[in-house]
């Protein structure tokens, strides 16, 4: 029988980590575009593209990131379009990605006072400009926080992508206890490079928030 | 000045909050360089004439022009072109906190006009200069106070060469001390020739200043004259008990 020291197996966790911190990326990247997509097609406010942006929001937040993927999993492969789990894992945390952030950031964007709108507007900037110069600089501020505190838990969701047959750094984990018979060391191991990613965030975050309070 | 062209013409305007009518038909004519001072109590709708003239309220019938163009709701580019002759200064001050001074009074020009950046900052601290605050160039709004606040917001509205200029209480959140700078600025505007429309419980300064006195009530143009006449001899009981329960 081969024999596991403790580094073999972080060796090998850490190229698993690789995986997991490009669809952490890739999550993150795309749900950002399609949120910040949504948050201002919900702005313009046209009735219609409301409602259903709330439904939306409404479906992914209300069902487990789970059923999520293995929707995005097997429902790719209904229309015939043969899907490997990185497709499927990228276009289900992309999504459930975006319904989060387009709600956190529509709720940074209402903290913004109706004034600001109104003296953008009545110096005749339009919707885009108001955006752009007056409310989003604003609005980003107050963002960084929940944001940050967002994107952390998509690092930690990126592990359910494991049980559609990602191999990323649980999914790793579970290989490497399976031939190690070490379930305990392997899964402290496992947990340990998950906060060695997330804790750094967090850190740097309150690092952001401090900068931009006294940059205004 | 009935002969002059109005700079602001307004025809049976009317406005309704769901189903309250806060403005029953307003019907005024603004003669440039015309000052008009709006009293009325709470509830009134001064406030409210003065967002559809800038078309911050949408209004249900009637019609608004400013400089002979109509104000249309759904179309965008005739309203940005609009915006650009009427200026308003909020009670608020309304000033954007996350940029100077300097930057607030040079972001219209340079994103609406597309002033260049350096002519539009020779501009603003032309402007800010006027208002008493050109050292304040590099400030952020909260290292204001309301007073000087106020007069950068006065400032900024002023980049745009606004053809009017709607003043919404604007010394109402003010301190005490701090109002006589504020309206000392919108006394030289007024002597400059600027067109002024402002809601006011300034009733002195209204007095003084303004060269037509509207008095608001119940959505309705109640009474409007000369402000001496109106204050020395008002016609209605509704003005008498208003301007008797302010000595009071």
């Amino acid at each position: 029988m081969v024999d596991f020291s403790i580094w073999d197996i972080f060796r090998n966790l850490l190229l698993a980590a690789r995986w997991t911190v490009a669809l952490s990326l890739i999550a993150f990247a795309g749900g950002g575009l399609v949120g910040l997509g949504l948050l201002i097609a919900r702005l313009s406010g046209l009735r219609g593209v409301q409602t259903l942006i709330s439904v939306y929001v409404q479906l992914f937040q209300g069902t487990p990131l789970l059923m999520q993927l293995f929707l995005a999993y097997f429902g790719i492969a209904l229309f015939g379009i043969n899907t490997s789990a990185w497709v499927a894992a990228s276009v289900a945390l992309t999504l459930y990605s975006s319904a989060f952030l387009t709600e956190i950031w529509r709720g940074c964007v209402a903290a913004i006072p109706t004034g600001q709108w109104e003296a953008a507007e009545s110096l005749a900037l339009n919707f885009a400009e108001q955006l752009r110069y007056v409310v989003l600089p604003q609005a980003l501020r107050i963002a960084i926080p929940p944001t940050v505190g967002f994107l952390v838990q998509v690092i930690k969701g990126t592990a359910l992508a494991s049980v559609i047959g990602f191999i990323e750094l649980t999914k790793a984990g579970t290989m490497i206890t399976n031939a190690t018979f070490k379930p305990f060391v392997v899964y402290s191991c496992v947990a340990l490079v998950y906060f060695a990613l997330c804790f750094p965030i967090s850190l740097y975050a309150k690092k952001l928030e401090r900068k931009f309070n006294v940059q205004r | 000045m009935s002969s002059v062209k109005p700079l602001v013409e307004i025809k049976e305007l009317r406005k309704s909050f769901g189903s309250n009518e806060v403005l029953k038909g307003i019907t005024l004519d603004v003669a440039p360089g015309e000052v008009i001072a709006i009293i009325g109590k709470s509830g009134s709708g001064k406030s409210t004439l003065l967002r559809c003239i800038n078309g911050l309220e949408v209004f249900q019938s009637g019609s608004l022009t400013v400089d002979g163009k109509p104000l249309l709701h759904k179309n965008p580019a005739a309203m940005r072109a609009l915006r650009q002759r009427v200026g308003m200064i909020f009670q608020g001050f309304n000033l954007f906190p996350h940029l100077t001074v300097g930057k607030n009074v040079m972001l219209a020009p340079m994103l609406v006009k597309k002033a260049a950046s350096g002519s539009a900052e020779v501009m603003a601290k032309k402007l800010l200069d006027r208002v008493g605050l050109a050292e304040k160039f590099e400030a952020f709004a909260d290292q204001l106070s309301g007073g000087q606040q106020q007069r950068v917001a006065i400032a900024r509205a002023l980049a745009m060469e606004p053809a009017v200029l709607l003043c919404d209480e604007i010394t109402s959140a003010l301190d005490p001390e701090l109002v006589g700078e504020v309206l000392k600025v919108v006394e030289g505007l007024a002597n400059e020739g600027m067109t002024l429309l402002m809601v006011t419980h300034e009733m002195g300064f209204a007095r003084k200043v303004s060269d037509r006195l509207i008095f608001m009530h119940q959505g309705r143009v109640h009474e409007m004259g000369p402000p001496d006449e109106l204050f020395s001899n008002p016609q209605t009981p509704e003005l008498k008990q208003f301007l008797s329960s302010l000595t009071d």
